[in-house]
């Protein structure tokens, strides 16, 4: 018998696999290589990364950090940075023209946000939320300085009028409106007549004051700071209340709202605030005259709070409406479904929309220093007038760029998190 | 049978509020009250705050003479225009800015949000840098940045003098890039462009018409026309054809250096470019995002399905994604066109004369007219951001996906 077939009896050793399948190669070739476009393309963005980081490494690298002037710094190599300016420089940057001896006293405020946004970051941390309650308070008295009693007492009586509903709700007149309408009473008569004299009193028993720092000194990354975080937090809840009034079967309700939001939503931020710097004036009652810093910030807050309203709004859009239906079959109130059923969810859809006008909120801080108020990038141009720093660019621009690049990317990331934390679908 | 009496219920004071009959109607008059207070408050003061000033309202500044100069305008105008003609050269400016930097933003941001979906992971990288970069960085910074870049990075008109000069002119020495402006070929409207006009014109009309051709064909037979190849031809072809014919008709001017300036020839000032350039880089970003997110929300099954019906790459992008993705893209990008045209009011940071620097601006400091300058130029903007609104509205109720 010939041999009709061959059949091989033992299993041939595995080969390893081709060297362009495995390792760094294999990336190299899926990932650059693919085909011709793409090696044309990598070898392209390869070269423009060579040209950006050739000039740039040796400039930043060799940079000059402890010259007294741009001369000194061109008279020694004028090829490289002059971050000179920032030694000599950065506490204004950071303080503007806040008193120096005082500079702990924003530090401390910034320190104090950190720990106070954790319990409101992180749920671990939710039973320190009273701490967050109190930062407030707390920041305005480190900041402007004053007695501590005016911002105790202002405590006192939100918390007086706030005790005064709970009681009377729950056991005086058991209807929630009328015990709200009491309550707002009972804290607007504190203010009037009571709060005042209290807190003189309280003031000359036990003095416990910080220096005054009027809102003209602040300034720098302290200026932003304040005016972003504060708008951020005021125009939350602001615009919550426009989305839902915007929703509203009211339409007197309704009819404000919408105007409101189309109105601000259709103005540049800057012509704003160009009215809170020259025009605020005509509305108030004359002879009053308040803080420009406050004025800013309530207008960067009725800005924002308008795109916060259209973003939750999309939100409120995107629930079906069986949720609507069944938490009314559930016999829940309005304020009842809004708060346990609509709203968690509503929210939780617009987490990418909030947290961006958040950032655009943070950024358009900037803008204060057209009307002349000393933020980074105000004070930016203000050292590059000085003759001794006269032709700095980049050095100062590099700087405030990456401060800010640092907390809107952060609080970018930190959405994108929460909305992984959050995701509940598969 | 006996009919039941329903307990007529008296009417309490707290039903207007505990009672759902009342409620909406109490709460709405509660409301009218608090509303008409404020709004009475406020003029209340304004009318006191004008009378203690001893200024009235009236808009007759406007015709008044204006009496400080624009350097960069689109219509004749000089310090002896009035303030109202000054308006109009701010209001041509911002919308010069807005309309360049949209075109510049869209063409931009396509690109870069295709290319963040490449399969090339260092192209992916960089433009995902590009993206954050501008993102997260104040947009006041990179006008201030390019600005910058522009005045100091560039060389002086006088560096082009000379035998060896230190700078020249680019693309066949026509144009010139300096620390004070870019200058450009200035086109001479010579005796006959009206016809190469008019020529190109009819060529523009043929594409149309060609186009719809082509469409019928494919839907009819599903024979394919080489539609770029044919419309790129009817393009070029007859108006250069009709340029010789006609005896170049066009002439360009070119800039040259007369002393330490640069005669003749387009100027563009570097503000101008400064704060176009920025707004354009900052909004593309944005763009990028949207036009990224735009095609990943098309789900996967439609490239799978269309490539099993047999389409090629490009086809199933031309005719599957596209048509669909744009319905996502197109109105959020209408509205970074709002933002777009908004932002361009910080021209204030480069010297920019938009309509915020000439009304809201030497306008309203000169005059002393606060309010009617406010007023004129919220109002400006309120128009355009209502145009642009009503153009997407007019979008999505004419691309809705039809629901069952």
């Amino acid at each position: 018998m010939s041999k009709l077939a061959y059949v091989r009896e033992k299993e041939i050793p595995q080969s390893a696999p081709p060297i362009t399948e495995v390792g760094i190669i294999k990336w190299l070739r899926e990932n650059l290589f693919s085909s011709w476009l793409n090696s044309i393309l990598t070898v392209l963005s390869l070269y423009f990364i060579f040209i950006l980081l050739k000039d740039f490494i040796p400039w930043a690298y060799g940079a000059h950090w402890t010259t007294g002037s741009i001369r000194e710094c061109y008279d020694v190599n004028p090829d490289v940075a002059c971050f000179s300016v920032l030694t000599a420089r950065w506490k204004q940057l950071l303080f503007g023209f806040y008193p120096p001896e005082e500079y702990w006293r924003p530090t401390l405020t910034f320190f104090l946000l950190i720990l106070s946004i954790i319990p409101i970051l992180f749920t671990r941390f939710v039973r320190f939320f009273w701490f967050s309650l109190l930062y407030p308070g707390l920041a305005i008295w480190l900041l402007w300085g004053g007695s501590i009693w005016s911002v105790a007492i202002i405590y006192f009586g939100l918390g007086l009028g706030f005790l005064s509903f709970l009681i009377m709700d729950s056991r005086l007149i058991r209807s929630a409106s009328i015990s709200l309408l009491a309550a707002c009473l009972i804290t607007v008569l504190f203010f009037m007549f009571l709060a005042s004299f209290s807190a003189e009193m309280l003031s000359s028993l036990i003095p416990i004051y910080l220096p005054y720092v009027e809102s003209l000194k602040f300034g720098g990354f302290t200026l932003s700071l304040i005016v972003g975080v504060t708008g951020i937090v005021a125009s939350f809840p602001l615009g919550i209340v426009l989305a839902l009034g915007r929703q509203s079967d009211l339409p007197l309700v309704k009819m404000i709202c919408v105007g409101f939001i189309e109105f601000i939503r259709g103005v540049p931020l800057i012509t704003l605030l160009f009215v809170a710097s020259v025009l605020l004036n005509y509305f108030l009652p004359p002879g009053s005259n308040f803080d420009i810093v406050l004025r800013v910030i309530i207008m960067v807050t009725l800005f924002s709070a308008a795109y916060m309203a259209e973003v939750i709004r999309g939100g409120l859009a995107g629930l079906p409406v069986g949720q609507h239906e069944a938490s009314a079959a559930l016999g829940l109130t309005y304020w009842q479904s809004q708060r346990l059923i609509i709203m968690p969810q509503a929210l939780k859809i617009s987490i990418p929309g909030i947290v961006n006008t958040f950032i655009g909120l943070f950024k358009d801080t900037t803008l204060v220093s057209i009307i002349s108020l000393m933020d980074p990038v105000g004070l930016a141009s203000l050292i590059r007038a000085d003759t001794k720093w006269n032709g700095i660019y980049w050095e100062l621009y590099i700087a405030v760029g990456l401060m800010f690049f640092i907390f809107c990317f952060g609080m970018s990331q930190y959405s994108q998190y929460l909305e992984r934390k959050l995701k509940t679908d598969n | 049978m006996s009919s039941v009496d329903f307990p007529v219920e008296k009417f309490r004071f707290g039903m207007l509020l505990s009672d759902t009959r009342y409620r909406s109607t109490s709460l709405q008059v509660i409301t009218f009250i608090f509303f008409v207070a404020g709004v009475f408050w406020l003029v209340d003061n304004t009318v006191k705050n004008l009378a203690l000033l001893d200024k009235d309202v009236s808009f007759s500044f406007l015709w008044m003479r204006a009496g400080y100069d624009i350097n960069q305008r689109l219509i004749p105008y000089t310090n002896d225009s009035t303030h109202a003609t000054a308006a109009l050269v701010g209001i041509l400016n911002t919308l010069l800015v807005a309309f360049v930097g949209c075109i510049l933003a869209t063409i931009i941001g396509v690109f870069v949000g295709i290319l963040r979906l490449s399969k090339n992971w260092i192209i992916a990288k960089l433009m995902s840098v590009y993206i954050e970069g501008f993102r997260n960085v104040p947009l006041l910074l990179w006008i201030v940045m390019v600005f910058a870049l522009l005045t100091e990075f560039t060389p002086q008109p006088r560096a082009f003098k000379g035998e060896n000069p230190d700078a020249s002119m680019i693309i066949f020495e026509s144009i010139a890039v300096t620390n004070r402006g870019t200058y450009l070929p200035n086109p001479q409207w010579g005796a006959g462009s009206i016809w190469l006009i008019l020529v190109f014109l009819v060529s523009l009309l043929g594409i149309i018409i060609f186009r719809r051709y082509a469409k019928n064909i494919q839907k009819n037979t599903g024979r394919n026309l080489p539609v770029l190849w044919v419309s790129l031809g009817i393009f070029f072809v007859p108006t250069i054809l009709f340029y010789f014919i006609l005896g170049s008709p066009v002439t360009l001017e070119y800039p040259y250096l007369k002393g330490f300036n640069f005669k003749d020839g387009v100027h563009i000032r570097n503000s101008f470019i400064a704060l176009t350039l920025a707004l354009a880089f900052y909004t593309s970003a944005f763009i990028g995002e949207i036009v990224r997110s735009g095609i990943m929300a098309i789900s996967k099954g439609q490239t799978e399905a269309a490539a099993a019906l047999g389409m090629r790459p490009n086809k199933i992008m031309s005719l599957i994604i596209l048509p669909q993705a744009l319905r996502v893209i197109v109105p959020p990008m209408i509205s970074q066109y709002l933002n777009l045209t908004k932002n361009s009011s910080l021209a204030i940071a480069v010297g920019y004369m938009d309509v915020r620097g000439t009304l809201g601006g030497i306008t309203l400091n000169q005059t002393g007219r606060e309010m009617e300058s406010m007023v004129l130029l919220m109002g400006f903007y309120l128009t355009v951001s209502l145009l642009i609104s009503s153009i997407i509205n007019y979008f999505n109720r004419s691309f809705q996906l039809v629901g069952k």
